[in-house]
């Protein structure tokens, strides 16, 4: 057990030095869903005006979810190519050739998944306090939004790590970035569900994304509030159980080849 | 006990293709073995199969005594693997891949360090420890992989072509290492395209085409197998047919190579002298002549009916130059 935890903490430690080493890896998580933010609220900082839209302090504070759910799910996106970079190097031939569990081999790749999304969680957060947004929710909320960006991202990781070990090539995970775009933008991420026409707004009241958004939201925008926060809690674990069978049943196929 | 023990293994791909179909060998505790073969005779998915990282489709094999399907992770723990393309993180440097791979085989920290410092050094990359492995030359990276795979003291070695692509210096070095474990007791399979490699450092070699066991041997066993050393001579103009008039008397005349002329010596090294004085007796100028032992090559030539690629290149892969 302490060996395997051993394992996971060494592959880990090594993809995230691995991710601060490749800025490729590191600033589609930080700088994309920092200039989109940008873009937004500079460009649409008055759709707070539009009526029926929630009672925020401000444009900025509701689009932060937005922005720390489209970063995990860059997160998500970036640990699918390095896993996917080191089937086709052949690390990964490495790492199988250990007598270590096949399962470390993912969970090390999902852990530093979730540090992104502390990273990502952490960073957002102090940007929104830098340009005047307020954690209403205080110091728990903010912690709140950091354990829910973590959680996020290691959840849709699974997505990530279960397309790469499937198709063992990078091209074919860079090749989800648009599906990222559609999951994110059929949510309540970046505009309120109420005000969504149809179809988006019945697939949004579905979609898992939006559940996870809104809990992010809701320390910021209010206080911690029970259903919003569980109703994230359960969304990020249907994501993250659908994520770890996918992930295993790639990890088989993959040993199985 | 054999240090290795294949029987039958076979292993087919999707669409029918039979990468390995039946080979059976067995390799002793303490032998070099040379897996000879040209590029897609299935070595390396032997090797894949000896290491667990494929399963066979059939027949069994044992690497240092246990089931390479039923006991994987003793097999893991067992040995030392360096593969094709040594497969290194270009972003990591070569101590904390050391480290790394010491930690995968559950080896405490400070033995990780001590035992990974020890290896850089043996390797002879301490000055580029601390450098990222994507600046290290081919012949670093291949030494570095080697390190890696005697982390944690593997009894058996394999080795999957570790010269591939080297300059003749990094080959030697690396030949010299494989070598020195040898004779601290590890059992080396190593593969390889090359002959020459094969004949430097192995004890026995097993030749493979097409997925099938051509021949298995000692080089010398195989070579013994293929006929006599040859003597080729060059000749003045116009002097050829006389020539071979006087060879006919000493051995088997061959069909002329080059404009070379050929003959199997039926008794070796020991009867150039008669040839030569023949020659001379006759008025025959001889220009060059060469004594040709028969090569693994020729070993290949005679059981699958063609020649090893690059055999006729010498085998030597362009010069690589080493980082400053």
């Amino acid at each position: 057990m302490i060996q395997n935890a051993r394992v996971v903490a060494a592959l880990s430690m090594r993809s995230l030095r691995q991710a601060f080493r490749r800025p490729q890896f590191l600033m589609p998580i930080i700088v994309f869903p920092s200039l989109f933010l940008t873009v937004n609220v500079g460009g649409a900082g008055r759709a707070t005006d539009i009526p029926a839209f929630p009672d925020v302090a401000g444009f900025l504070d509701f689009e932060l979810a937005g922005a720390i759910v489209q970063s995990t799910m860059l997160s998500a996106v970036s640990g699918g190519i390095a896993l996917a970079l080191d089937i086709e190097s052949g690390f990964m031939d490495r790492l199988i050739a250990a007598p270590i569990p096949r399962t470390a081999i993912v969970v090390g790749r999902l852990a530093t998944t979730a540090v992104m999304g502390v990273i990502a969680g952490v960073w957002f957060v102090s940007i929104g306090l830098i340009f005047g947004a307020e954690i209403q929710g205080g110091v728990p909320g903010a912690l709140l939004v950091i354990v829910f960006a973590a959680a996020t991202a290691a959840a849709w990781g699974g997505f990530g790590a279960a397309l790469a070990l499937r198709s063992g090539t990078v091209s074919v995970v860079q090749g989800i970035f648009p599906i990222v775009f559609v999951i994110i933008f059929l949510s309540s991420a970046f505009f309120p569900a109420n005000l969504l026409l149809e179809p988006a707004k019945s697939i949004s009241d579905w979609n898992p994304m939006s559940f996870i958004a809104e809990g992010i939201r809701d320390p910021i925008v209010s206080s911690i509030s029970a259903e919003p926060v569980l109703e994230a809690v359960a969304a990020i674990a249907g994501v993250m159980a659908l994520g770890a069978l996918l992930s295993i049943w790639g990890l088989r196929k993959r040993l199985a080849t | 006990m054999p240090a290795i023990e294949v029987r039958q293994l076979e292993r087919s791909f999707a669409g029918g293709v039979k990468a390995v179909q039946g080979i059976d060998l067995e390799v002793a505790e303490g032998e070099i073995y040379a897996f000879l073969g040209p590029n897609g005779a299935g070595k390396t998915t032997t090797v894949r199969m000896l290491t667990t990282l494929l399963k066979p489709t059939a027949g069994a094999a044992t690497v240092a005594g246990f089931d390479v399907v039923k006991q994987p992770g003793d097999v893991r723990r067992a040995i030392g693997v360096a593969l094709q393309e040594a497969a290194l993180d270009p972003l990591m440097t070569g101590r904390e891949l050391m480290q790394l791979q010491a930690t995968l085989h559950g080896i405490p920290k400070a033995d990780a360090v001590r035992r990974g410092d020890a290896l850089i050094e043996r390797v002879g990359l301490t000055n580029a420890a601390d450098r990222r492995v994507g600046t290290y030359s081919g012949g670093m990276r291949r030494r570095l992989d080697l390190g890696t795979a005697l982390v944690h003291e593997p009894t058996v070695l394999f080795l999957d072509e570790p010269t591939t692509g080297l300059d003749p210096a990094s080959r030697g070095a690396i030949w010299e290492e494989v070598r020195k474990l040898n004779s601290e007791g590890t059992t080396v399979f190593l593969t390889t395209q090359y002959l020459e490699e094969a004949d430097q450092l192995a004890d026995r070699v097993g030749i493979i085409d097409d997925g099938l066991m051509a021949a298995e041997g000692t080089p010398r066993q195989l070579k013994a197998q293929v006929g006599k050393p040859r003597l080729e001579l060059s000749l003045a103009e116009g002097t050829h047919d006389a020539c071979e008039k006087v060879l006919g008397r000493f051995g088997e005349p061959l069909p002329p190579k080059d404009g070379v002329v050929v003959v199997a010596l039926e008794e070796g090294a020991a009867g150039i002298a008669p040839i030569i004085r023949a020659l001379d007796e006759a008025g025959i100028v001889v220009h060059d002549l060469h004594l040709v032992e028969p090569s693994l090559d020729d070993v290949f030539l005679e059981k699958t009916g063609r020649h090893l690629e690059g055999a006729d290149t010498d085998e030597q892969p362009a010069p690589e130059p080493e980082p400053a």
